[in-house]
């Protein structure tokens, strides 16, 4: 029963959530102030999660958050009439809901996604923006899922929020010229976004579980809305190939299992041919882009649920390709440990040394790559000191303990 | 909306510019300002002389404190401006992409606080 109760919930918080972000998307485009429009609707929403999971979600969705909507609006309006500063804006909202018919509010969510990715909004800003003004979560689920306090990331959304109506960042998607500059901001935001939710350190935290849910959500829409952008179908790709393993990332007792030693039966076969379908679409575009190959990479790796083993040296060209485009530290890592799969440990710890290995000291990846490939070597020594590093060096307790384990699995 | 495009530039390589070089940079505000007016996006304009020649003022207890020289030294200094009217920042940002300025100094884009009336 408290399943049933629970399922309600997360029912009604969804459908919540996809009427929320069209909501505020559709009066943001006219109002260009997002906190006026969750205002205007933040009691709706509220209403809407205490009685949906009860009496059910009802039929129309829009039609009964903008009636309550609505109403509150006028209310509000009223009470500002009365006040020293009738807002413009409350009218403004007002007018917009009361012509807001049932099944006639256009999707600006685009527009919105554009907006809150605009490189005028500080970048680490982008993601959580997004989770809140499209998805509507609540600042202190985003912080948790960004490590940072509930109270500081509050104010940083609000800020963000004023900066958007005080300094005239434009609700529209970017014309055909400027969008080639302007996509890649929105999909770094919505993967920043996923891999927040994805990291969830404890592997147990419904809502960050969630977050990443609603990231490939937001990759759908994107990818939905634009589908001939190569990137955004990467993008897409790219999230489900590594939702597919979701379920194979932990073991029974909850603790860390690295992709190599994965079950891949546990792999969710319908996500990773979706993925290939996208890939191959995006292939055809011939755009090539950073998603796309770390979606090929993720790809590679998924041909051990039908071959057995990874096509590894379909692995090194692909990340020798994304290490020259992104020179990226956990590309270098990812790209050496395919290497010692190919050339052997000998070459894979050579190319781990290639960059300046100071810069990659206090990387947790690194170390442990480096522990991993000295214990193949036997160096066991050297093994144990690099899994010290790495153990020290992270903060996922179960990843920490994984690596204890690994050390205390060298021999003596 | 308003905005101000807030020039920032180092004088020096001014100072040492010859002739052509400088109808030419001459000629590149000209024309930007003259797309600025096509556009109907100019309001005004100013350049400003050099910091050397500013003089800062400040008030404290009804004593005027009097300073040679700008409120704060820096290599690139506050050069000029431009005002103007378009529809939102993604097209402020475009014009001030186009200033001369921004090919050799910085354009810092400010909106005009909105005066009541």
């Amino acid at each position: 029963m408290a399943e049933g109760g629970e399922t309600a919930k997360a029912t009604a918080e969804m459908v919540a959530r996809r009427s929320y972000g069209k909501l505020v998307a559709f009066l943001c485009a006219r109002t260009r102030d997002v906190t006026a429009a969750e205002d205007a609707l933040a009691e709706a929403f509220a209403s809407a999660l205490a009685h949906w999971p009860s009496r059910g979600v009802p039929d129309n969705p829009e039609a009964w958050l903008i009636a309550a909507a609505r109403r509150k609006a006028i209310d509000a309006h009223r009470a500002a009439k009365r006040g020293e500063n009738a807002s413009a804006h409350l009218s403004l909202i007002a007018e917009e809901l009361a012509t807001a018919s049932i099944g006639e509010i256009p999707d600006e969510r685009l527009k919105l996604l554009f907006t809150c990715a605009h490189p005028a909004i500080d970048q680490e800003m982008r993601a959580p923006l997004m989770l809140q003004t499209v998805l509507g979560f609540d600042a202190a689920a985003i912080a948790s899922a960004f490590l940072v306090s509930p109270a500081a990331m509050s104010q940083r959304l609000v800020r963000a929020k004023t900066r958007i109506r005080e300094s005239g960042i434009p609700f529209r998607i970017p014309a055909r010229e400027e969008l080639a500059e302007r996509l890649p901001f929105v999909l770094d935001a919505i993967y920043a976004a996923y891999a927040e939710g994805w990291s969830d350190p404890m592997g147990t935290d419904a809502s960050a579980r969630q977050m990443a849910e609603e990231a490939i959500w937001l990759g759908r829409l994107v990818a939905m809305l634009l589908p001939d952008e190569a990137e955004a179908l990467g993008l897409l790709a790219l999230m489900l190939h590594s939702h597919a393993r979701r379920a194979a990332r932990r073991d029974a007792d909850g603790e860390f299992v690295p992709l190599s030693e994965q079950d891949a039966g546990l792999w969710d076969g319908a996500m990773m041919t979706e993925a290939e379908a996208l890939l191959r679409r995006a292939a055809a575009m011939n755009a090539i882009g950073r998603f796309q190959l770390e979606a090929a990479v993720q790809s590679a790796h998924a041909v051990r649920a039908l071959k057995g083993a990874a096509d590894w040296a379909a692995i090194v060209t692909l990340y020798d390709a994304l290490s020259v485009m992104t020179g990226s530290p956990v590309v270098a890592i990812n790209r050496a440990i395919a290497i010692a799969e190919t050339e052997g440990i000998a070459a894979g710890l050579a190319a781990l040394d290639a960059p300046d290995p100071r810069s990659l000291s206090q990387y947790q990846p690194y170390w442990s790559a480096r522990a991993h490939l000295l214990a193949g070597m036997g160096a066991v020594d050297e093994a144990r000191a690099a899994y010290d590093q790495a153990i020290g060096l992270e903060i996922d307790p179960a990843v920490r303990r994984f690596l204890q384990k690994k050390k205390a699995r060298l021999a003596h | 909306m308003e905005y101000m495009l807030v020039l920032f530039s180092d004088p020096k390589p001014l100072m040492t510019m010859k002739p052509a070089e400088m109808e030419q940079m001459a000629g590149a505000y000209y024309a930007f300002t003259q797309a600025l007016q096509k556009e109907k996006a100019f309001i005004d304009s100013r350049r400003l002389k050099t910091a050397a020649d500013a003089t800062t003022v400040t008030q404290n207890g009804g004593k005027s404190k009097v300073v040679n020289g700008p409120y704060i030294e820096t290599k690139e200094e506050l050069a000029g401006y431009y005002l103007i009217d378009v529809p939102d920042l993604d097209a402020a940002l475009k014009w001030a992409a186009r200033c001369p300025t921004a090919g050799h100094g910085h354009v810092e884009v400010r909106p005009i606080w909105p005066m009541p009336g």
